[in-house]
């Protein structure tokens, strides 16, 4: 069902866009910050923006305010500007000065009740998605990773990837999040705020992304010595790219062409499939992301590098030099070993 | 009729004669040498070194600042590897607000409570020591686990299951469980002595409503200790169970709750905020009106408003867990709650700026830290009710501008006060005053360098920085911000060793003060600069607010006050025990005399928590033992404290 409210944010993200052009340097900065959340790229961010704004300006103004009439009365009436030790001065008690409270805190009063009801208008939006999602995707934060797995009825449907989400723009996507092991917490700034990741409770949240982009997304709970390096990435995308990609994933990935990749399969399952699945392959370990169309993420490890082979070796070489305390620990492998497992991975599309 | 030593009238005197001043002090004073130092019960001692160890806990603290803001102040920087630097920030966390903000506060308070109210001592002196010693204990149990890598790991608030064994096998955990526990008995024997200190204490004449802010903020903030400490010790108790006795209170697997931890944590943490603000504003509603030249602007709405901010503390502490998942109608409560609760904060800001305006500011550089601490106070309370909204707070919390606000708080409401709190009351501990010259100096570069370093900290949490990162990578929009942040907070450390250097030049070399160099109003300054052992040679009376002001102020009650004139006590260590409201004279106290029992106690205690710490079950039985035939020691009814028989004096 539609909630007539949701439509009164399409004006207003227009106002609060064009504010943002006219402060168009300070825009920029907010670009080559992709984790700020002084834009917005998606419904529920939208909502709530016009809200941080304007307890920001709120709060600005007060601090200006108060600044001003503290210093206004050192200012005003200054006495002396040392005391000599002991100098009876005189004392006096002319006014109460009992108007500055009541004027003062009536006036905050209006202020924090007009907050309140702000808060509260903006919260009720936000709580649930305008629309019933069609699309649900479980994500479970692990120590330091997400494993991302897009539900669906038809047991058919259902896949499993991990540290890139991808949706479609335009709807809104329903999360169902889940702590694997500590408390971690989901947050993709530009589309929306945080949600916790918890053992032993399922939390939900929703977002829509409006335009097509690469949004950031970071783990903000404290999980442990890894817990800076957990990123991840949104891909918001058309509905017919996100529906190609979709059915991409549903299937297994190619058999490998040459017989140096079918070295690099064995290698990998010998060596790493007691931590990650490849699917059509007797790699099938649960314990670290699945690596089917690894070829098709941007980043490896959690969002830290570029998904490219020299970064690739890179990982593979010395996990712990990149991500020192994480799970994976050093493969013992050969040069010729890891050679072929590379190889391998880079059929993965 | 036979009446007892107690119920006697006792003797007034008009004059401070030198016999009496020389029998107060045989009565009074601590043994020199070691034997004192290690038996004393005199609040002025104990004050001082409370003060001492919670400054020498801020340097730690301090240090251990500086070494993440070098792994900070650039992207990708190595000099600390991230279990290093995970034990950094949460034994920082740990120290500065345990082992730092919280006992500074009991430190002045401890100091200044018995010559604010005109009394000789705490009500409870030998638990005063008490109190002090199970903090150095606890501080040196903590820091000893620290100093051997094994300092807490998780954060000052520890999350459960990263908190439990599965996820941190190592003993770290377990002696911050135990060291937290162990400072809880500190922290509760010290609230139990100043609540009973206050409904008994005061000197004649002093009712309620003339006691000053500085009384009602720490009276208010033991109060929310007693009912906030249990729900903490007990959080970290079944933590230590599940952790050591295979208990399942926060294992998920087995049917434990994660959330349960939180809710147990923040109803303790939430309100210890404010118990570790609201001493400090009372210093500044007591501090800043002398500097003013005129009394408090509102004093019995300021009273009220720290009683209602410490109630209203108690309904807000969901606002930490507000991403939680929680269902909407509470978050919405715990919302509305958490930004309302700044309305008794803004009449303490009018006030002060109402004072000032209809005053005659002297600028001292006690004033100008009083006077900058209600615009930081603004900021960390303006920034605090950005983080109430809840949807805005979905995106503001765990990002750095958390970070930004709550050392707002504690910096900006807690150590400007407490450094501007030493400059006005250094006079009276020392007889000496600090240097103005360099104080300004310190002023500024403290200033300064606090707001350059933590005001950029609000941008770079507002560009998506996340708290306790050991590291972040470059092309985040952060690098210049965090670089800033880390010149300003060396800044900032400039400007607390300048503060360390006054203290220690003043104390050697300082200006003499005087009896009450500021021309103050209130009774600590009506004794000698450093007060005697026994504080006043006769127990004042108290008129009014302002005892010592009433010659000008004229709004006095009858004669007025009488600071050299009033009732003696002198036939052993006697103080005068009043009535809980309107402070009538109600019988004479015996107070105890110096005594070993509080830092065996204290050393018996850490044993016990040691020995289980250690999974030595040998010392912690011994160390229970020793407990018990302590406190039996200690409470054995003695015939000079009253506890036995009363002697009578009268057919």
């Amino acid at each position: 069902m539609r909630k007539p409210f949701a439509i009164a944010a399409g004006p207003k993200a227009v106002g609060w866009a064009c504010l943002c052009v006219v402060f168009s340097p300070v825009s920029r900065a907010f670009a080559a910050a992709p984790l700020n959340y002084l834009t917005s790229a998606g419904v529920q961010g939208d909502s709530v923006l016009p809200l941080t704004w304007g307890v920001t300006i709120i709060s600005i103004a007060v601090i200006v305010i108060i600044a001003i009439l503290v210093a206004g009365g050192i200012w005003r009436r200054p006495g002396l500007s040392v005391q000599p030790a002991g100098r009876r001065l005189p004392v006096e008690e002319k006014a109460s000065g009992l108007n500055w409270i009541w004027i003062g805190v009536g006036i905050s009063s209006l202020v924090l009740l007009f907050m309140v009801v702000w808060t509260m208008a903006v919260l009720a939006r936000v709580t649930s998605p305008p629309t019933r999602p069609a699309l649900t995707i479980e994500v479970t934060g692990h120590q330091w990773w997400w494993q991302v797995r897009y539900l669906s009825r038809d047991p058919a449907q259902i896949f499993t990837t991990a540290n890139e989400i991808h949706i479609p723009v335009g709807e809104p996507v329903r999360f169902k999040l889940v702590g694997a092991d500590v408390i971690h917490s989901f947050w993709i700034p530009q589309l929306g705020g945080k949600t916790d990741a918890i053992p032993g409770q399922t939390n939900e949240t929703w977002l829509e992304a409006h335009k097509p982009g690469i949004y950031r997304g970071q783990c903000t709970e404290y999980c442990g010595v890894q817990h800076a390096k957990m990123g991840m990435l949104l891909i918001a995308e058309s509905p017919g790219d996100f529906a190609a990609w979709r059915a991409h994933q549903l299937q297994s990935p190619a058999h490998p062409a040459t017989g140096g990749q079918w070295a690099g399969l064995a290698n990998f399952t010998a060596h790493c499939g007691a931590c990650h699945a490849i699917r059509g392959t007797d790699a099938a370990g649960m314990v670290g992301p699945d690596l089917s169309h690894l070829m098709q993420r941007h980043t490896i490890a959690a969002g830290i590098l570029p998904n490219d082979p020299a970064d690739l070796e890179r990982w593979i070489s010395d996990p712990q030099g990149i991500k020192p305390g994480a799970l994976m620990q050093k493969p013992e492998l050969s040069a010729n070993e890891r050679a072929s497992i590379i190889s391998y991975l880079e059929t993965l599309n | 009729m036979t009446i007892t030593d107690y119920e006697r009238v006792p003797t007034v005197s008009t004059d401070e004669n030198q016999a009496l001043a020389d029998k107060f002090k045989r009565l009074w004073e601590t043994k020199p040498g070691l034997a004192g130092f290690l038996s004393t019960v005199d609040h002025k001692e104990i004050g001082i070194r409370y003060i001492i160890t919670a400054f020498g806990f801020l340097i730690a603290g301090g240090v251990e600042a500086a070494v993440m803001r070098w792994q900070l102040a650039w992207p990708g920087e190595h000099v600390l590897t991230p279990e290093q630097y995970d034990q950094l920030f949460s034994t920082h966390g740990m120290t500065m607000i345990f082992l730092y903000a919280g006992p500074i506060l009991s430190g002045f308070s401890n100091y200044l409570w018995p010559l604010l109210l005109g009394a000789r001592d705490m009500a409870l002196p030998r638990l005063n020591a008490l109190s002090y010693w199970i903090y150095l204990c606890a501080g040196i149990f903590l820091y000893a686990a620290f100093a051997f890598g094994f300092g807490p790991n998780d954060g000052w608030f520890n999350y459960v299951p990263l908190a439990a064994r599965p996820y941190n096998a190592g003993p770290n955990i377990d002696f911050y469980a135990l060291g937290m526990i162990l400072l809880g008995i500190s922290t509760t024997v010290g609230a139990i002595n100043f609540i009973v200190t206050f409904l008994r204490m005061r000197a004649p004449g002093m009712s309620i409503n003339r006691v000053p802010i500085l009384i009602w903020g720490t009276l208010t903030a033991s109060a929310a200790n007693i009912f906030a400490i249990p729900a903490v010790s007990l959080a970290f108790f079944l933590l230590w169970m599940d952790r050591n006795l295979g208990t399942h209170f926060f294992d998920v697997p087995t049917g434990g709750s994660a959330l349960l931890w939180q809710h147990l944590f923040w109803m303790f943490g939430h309100p210890w905020v404010y118990a570790i603000v609201l001493p400090a504003m009372g210093m500044v509603s007591d501090g800043l009106p002398v500097f003013c030249r005129r009394p408090l602007v509102g004093y019995t709405v300021v009273a009220l408003a720290t009683v209602a901010t410490m109630v209203l503390g108690f309904g807000v502490w969901v606002h930490h867990m507000f991403a939680t998942g929680l269902p909407t109608i509470s978050l919405s409560f715990f919302s509305a709650a958490s930004i309302i609760i700044t309305v008794p904060s803004a009449v303490a800001i009018f006030a002060w700026i109402a004072t000032i305006w209809t005053g005659r500011p002297v600028f001292t550089t006690a004033f100008m830290f009083f006077t900058s601490f209600i615009v930081l106070f603004t900021i960390g309370g303006v920034s605090g009710v950005m983080t109430g909204s809840v949807p805005v707070d979905w995106q503001l919390t765990d990002t750095y501008f958390v970070v930004a606000h709550l050392h707002y708080v504690l910096i900006g409401i807690n150590v400007f006060p407490v450094v501007g709190a030493t400059y006005f009351w250094f006079p009276k501990f020392t007889g000496r005053l600090m240097d103005e010259r360099l104080g300004r100096w310190n002023f500024w570069t403290m200033f300064i360098g606090f707001n350059l370093g933590f005001f950029p900290m609000h941008i770079s949490g507002l560009l998506g920085m996340p708290r306790r990162v050991y590291t972040y990578a470059d092309g985040m929009g952060w690098d210049w911000l965090n670089l800033i942040t880390t010149i300003g907070s060396y800044v900032f450390a400039v400007g607390v060793l300048l503060f360390l250097i006054n203290v220690w030049k003043s104390y050697r070399r300082g200006a003499v003060a005087g009896d009450n160099p500021w021309d103050a109003p209130t009774l600590e300054w009506a004794t000698t600069s450093p007060p005697p052992p026994y504080n006043f040679v006769v127990i004042p009376t108290v008129a009014s607010r302002h005892p010592l002001w009433e010659d000008r102020l004229q709004q006095h009650e009858g004669e007025g006050s009488h600071v050299d004139a009033g009732l003696v006590l002198d036939h052993d260590r006697e103080a005068i025990g009043t009535s809980s409201l309107d402070a009538t004279p109600d019988i004479i106290l015996r107070m105890p005399h110096d005594s070993y029992a509080p830092v065996i106690l204290a050393l018996a205690v850490t044993a016990f928590f040691a020995g289980l710490a250690f999974h030595a079950w040998w010392l912690a039985a011994l160390g229970a033992l020793v407990v018990g035939i302590d406190i039996i020691g200690w409470l054995w009814p003695e015939r000079k404290l009253g506890e036995t028989a009363e002697p009578a004096i009268h057919g």
